[in-house]
């Protein structure tokens, strides 16, 4: 109890710190710090929870989800304790809790407190052990980062081992678009809840070069598939053994597109639908809208809780990564991985905000140290609108070559100096037209800090 | 009539993993600018090879799992051919799983193993998944100058007499951390564990290769100087980038 209160107060005084003495943000600092001084902490804490914890894992998607989330279970009374900032290891988890204590590691109006914590992929098991989740949130699971966890099998391996040891109370909302998500379903006597998309029409044609789970778990065989999303997502079956991709209970059954909205009509449980418009673009932000309402949905929440928290969560989403900028309209997309860079792409182009680009790619350990992925991603779908194109980063040069295979001519676009890079970008953007920001994860942080101060607005940690 | 590089891509959805598109597409790339055609040939599983047809026989890298289904049918479909094709002159180049099935065998983290197709006088041997895995950039000396990429592989690979390594490894791990060797060759099989991806960023290995394939149907064949300079800046980049961090 003691130490609890130490480790929570080193914390808090952690976190001060670093923000004032402008280290950033201070999400995983002050849980490291916690962490050393109570290894316990995050499950003692965690016990506090009132209304429990539930979890968000995958490749792509997870921040977005949880912050959906957050804001359907605020709307339906609850007071979530989330890790906002992204910081997804179980420090993180730990800065988290012990910033939303008093000074004496007592967690207040413990009733209405439930935590929504995205966690890094390779994190699952100590989170779920530390946690005791009431329910797990599984987006998808793309090839990320090969070189930190070796291998994509090796992820699905460690779910498969943390979902075979969990309580029978556990629900588990799993992507029955991802085939190698549904197979983790198949455990017996495990509670699931499955989404998907249900509205064909938005279906790309073939799959791309991004796809990874295209062989049957269960025999082997490639899979057909009568819809493709993105990357491997879609509606699969199997002619070999017949397995198919499960009925789901939370679906979206069509999705209207505009620029920068898309608008959904969202099946719930017991035959209802939810219609709402979320100010974003993408069908990676369906997905992740739709897995937010299917978490909700397992955690109790009632169907006018999802829409109206949806509705407003979302109304003040799209704030965070849209900036104004001298009369151009900067949006900041994170690039980290083929399926989630080809749907961006796929997206501003269709979109028609693909005209102008900076690229920055980075290689230290939180974006990858290994950038072959960049030669997975469809770069030639920006051929025909981009015009202006710059490229920085620690990899810059990679990533010139990358975009000279896709037909620019980059020799003269590369600049390394990440402040210089933007200023560039921005000057040779014509005014009203949008400049589109593709960071890596390490590139982002200073960016969005770059752009924030051009912008006069508060960086990214101070908002919800 | 323009002349044009065969080539056959061995299990391209199979051995993907590490952007190894990209080298399908730059011998794409540095033929066509060179007025050369290209054709290519995606084989699968369970597909046959012909053996006097393609100049070059690409294979790439995979996570063990699709290694598995790969060495089997190496070893009932495309074994034979292959062994023949190079016969015939035909220039192989493998890249990390790829070049470890090359080899006489790979044995597993689990301890099984998976019969080679035997190009190469090699074997690997996986020390099992609590040994260290060799991830990172990697430099290698090769031809008087350098090859550059990223290695990511647990097994390690040991040469018998009859191969030579590739290259030098400058910085990074190679085929086992011990020798300072990395890949494999012999007359017309390159064996190699650097992806990121290989050829664009080395152009010198990619014509090198495209030259000995192109020169068992046009002997004595000259390739064109092209534009490299992209190229160029990306392999003095990652080389720097390297050694830079390898002082630290």
């Amino acid at each position: 109890m003691i130490r609890r209160s130490v480790a929570v107060a080193a914390a808090k005084l952690t976190g001060g710190l670093s923000r004032r003495l402008g280290f950033g943000g201070g999400t995983a600092l002050p849980g490291l710090v916690a962490e050393r001084i109570d290894p316990e902490i995050v499950s003692d804490m965690a016990a506090q929870l009132g209304r429990g914890s539930v979890l968000v894992t995958g490749t792509n998607g997870k921040t977005t989800t949880a912050r959906l989330l957050r804001g359907i279970l605020r709307s339906s009374g609850l007071s979530p304790v989330a890790n906002s900032a992204g910081s997804n290891m179980m420090r993180g988890i730990a800065a988290a809790l012990a910033e939303s204590a008093t000074w004496t590691g007592d967690i207040r109006q413990r009733d209405r407190r439930i935590g929504v914590f995205e966690v890094d992929e390779a994190t699952l098991p100590q989170a779920v052990s530390a946690l005791r989740p009431r329910a797990i949130v599984f987006t998808n699971l793309f090839r990320d980062q090969l070189d930190r966890y070796g291998e994509v099998e090796y992820v699905g391996g460690i779910w498969r081992e943390t979902i075979d040891g969990l309580d029978a109370k556990v629900t588990v909302i799993l992507n029955a678009d991802d085939p190698s998500l549904a197979a983790l379903g198949r455990r017996a006597g495990l509670r699931t809840l499955f989404f998907g998309l249900e509205d064909e029409s938005l279906a790309i044609e073939k799959l791309e070069h991004a796809a990874d789970a295209r062989w049957c778990s269960i025999c082997g065989r490639e899979l057909s598939y009568s819809a493709i999303y993105y990357g491997h997502l879609g509606h699969w079956r199997c002619e070999g053994c017949d397995t198919s991709r499960p009925g789901v209970e939370v679906g979206i059954t069509s999705i209207e597109t505009f620029p920068e909205a898309l608008s959904l009509t969202v099946s719930l449980p017991n035959d209802q639908t939810a219609q709402f418009k979320l100010p974003l673009s993408g069908l990676y932000n369906a997905y992740n809208a739709l897995a937010a309402a299917a978490a909700a949905s397992a955690l109790g929440a009632t169907n006018h809780d999802i829409e109206r928290g949806l509705r407003h969560a979302s109304a003040t989403f799209g704030r965070q990564e849209r900036l104004t900028i001298e009369g151009r309209d900067v949006e900041v997309i994170l690039a980290k991985n083929p399926a989630g860079l080809n749907e961006v792409l796929r997206t501003i182009t269709n979109n028609g905000r693909s005209e102008n680009i900076v690229f920055f790619l980075n290689d230290d350990i939180a974006d990858g140290r290994d950038i072959s992925w960049i030669w997975d991603v469809d770069f030639e779908l920006l051929s025909g609108s981009l015009k202006n194109v710059t490229v920085s980063g620690i990899r810059a040069w990679d990533m010139a070559l990358r975009l000279k295979y896709a037909g620019f001519d980059t020799f003269d676009r590369v600049e390394l100096d990440t402040e210089r890079a933007l200023r560039k970008a921005l000057t040779e953007t014509p005014e009203g037209e949008p400049l589109i920001v593709v960071p890596t994860y390490t590139a982002m942080l200073d960016v969005r800090e770059m752009l924030a101060r051009w912008a006069g607005k508060k960086a990214f940690w101070q908002e919800d | 009539m323009a002349k044009k590089l065969r080539v056959a891509h061995l299990y391209p959805k199979l051995m993907n993993i590490y952007g190894d598109r990209g080298n399908i597409l730059c011998l794409k790339r540095r033929c066509e600018e060179r007025g050369l055609d290209f054709e290519l040939d995606e084989l699968s599983v369970g597909e046959k090879l012909k053996s006097d047809h393609y100049d070059l026989i690409f294979i790439g890298g995979a996570q063990d799992v699709d290694q598995r289904r790969v060495a089997g049918d190496l070893r009932e479909v495309k074994g034979d051919a292959l062994r023949e094709a190079v016969e015939n002159g035909v220039v192989v180049l493998a890249v990390c799983g790829g070049y470890q099935l090359m080899g006489r065998y790979y044995r597993t983290a689990e301890g099984a193993e998976l019969p080679g197709v035997g190009l190469l006088d090699m074997w690997t041997i996986h020390p099992g998944e609590a040994d260290k895995r060799f991830i990172g950039n990697i430099v290698v000396e090769w031809n008087g100058g350098t090859l550059v990429g990223f290695e990511n592989h647990g097994g390690r690979t040991y040469l018998g007499d009859g191969a030579r390594p590739l290259g030098k490894v400058v910085y990074g791990f190679g085929n086992n951390g011990e020798d300072a060797g990395e890949g494999a060759a012999r007359a017309g099989v390159f064996g190699t564990y650097l992806h990121g991806s290989l050829l664009p960023k080395n152009p010198k290995f990619a014509d090198h290769v495209i030259q000995a394939a192109l020169s068992r149907r046009y002997e004595g064949i000259e390739l064109d100087e092209i534009d490299d300079r992209v190229e160029e800046a990306a392999h003095a980049a990652a080389v720097q980038l390297a050694m830079g961090r390898s002082i630290i």
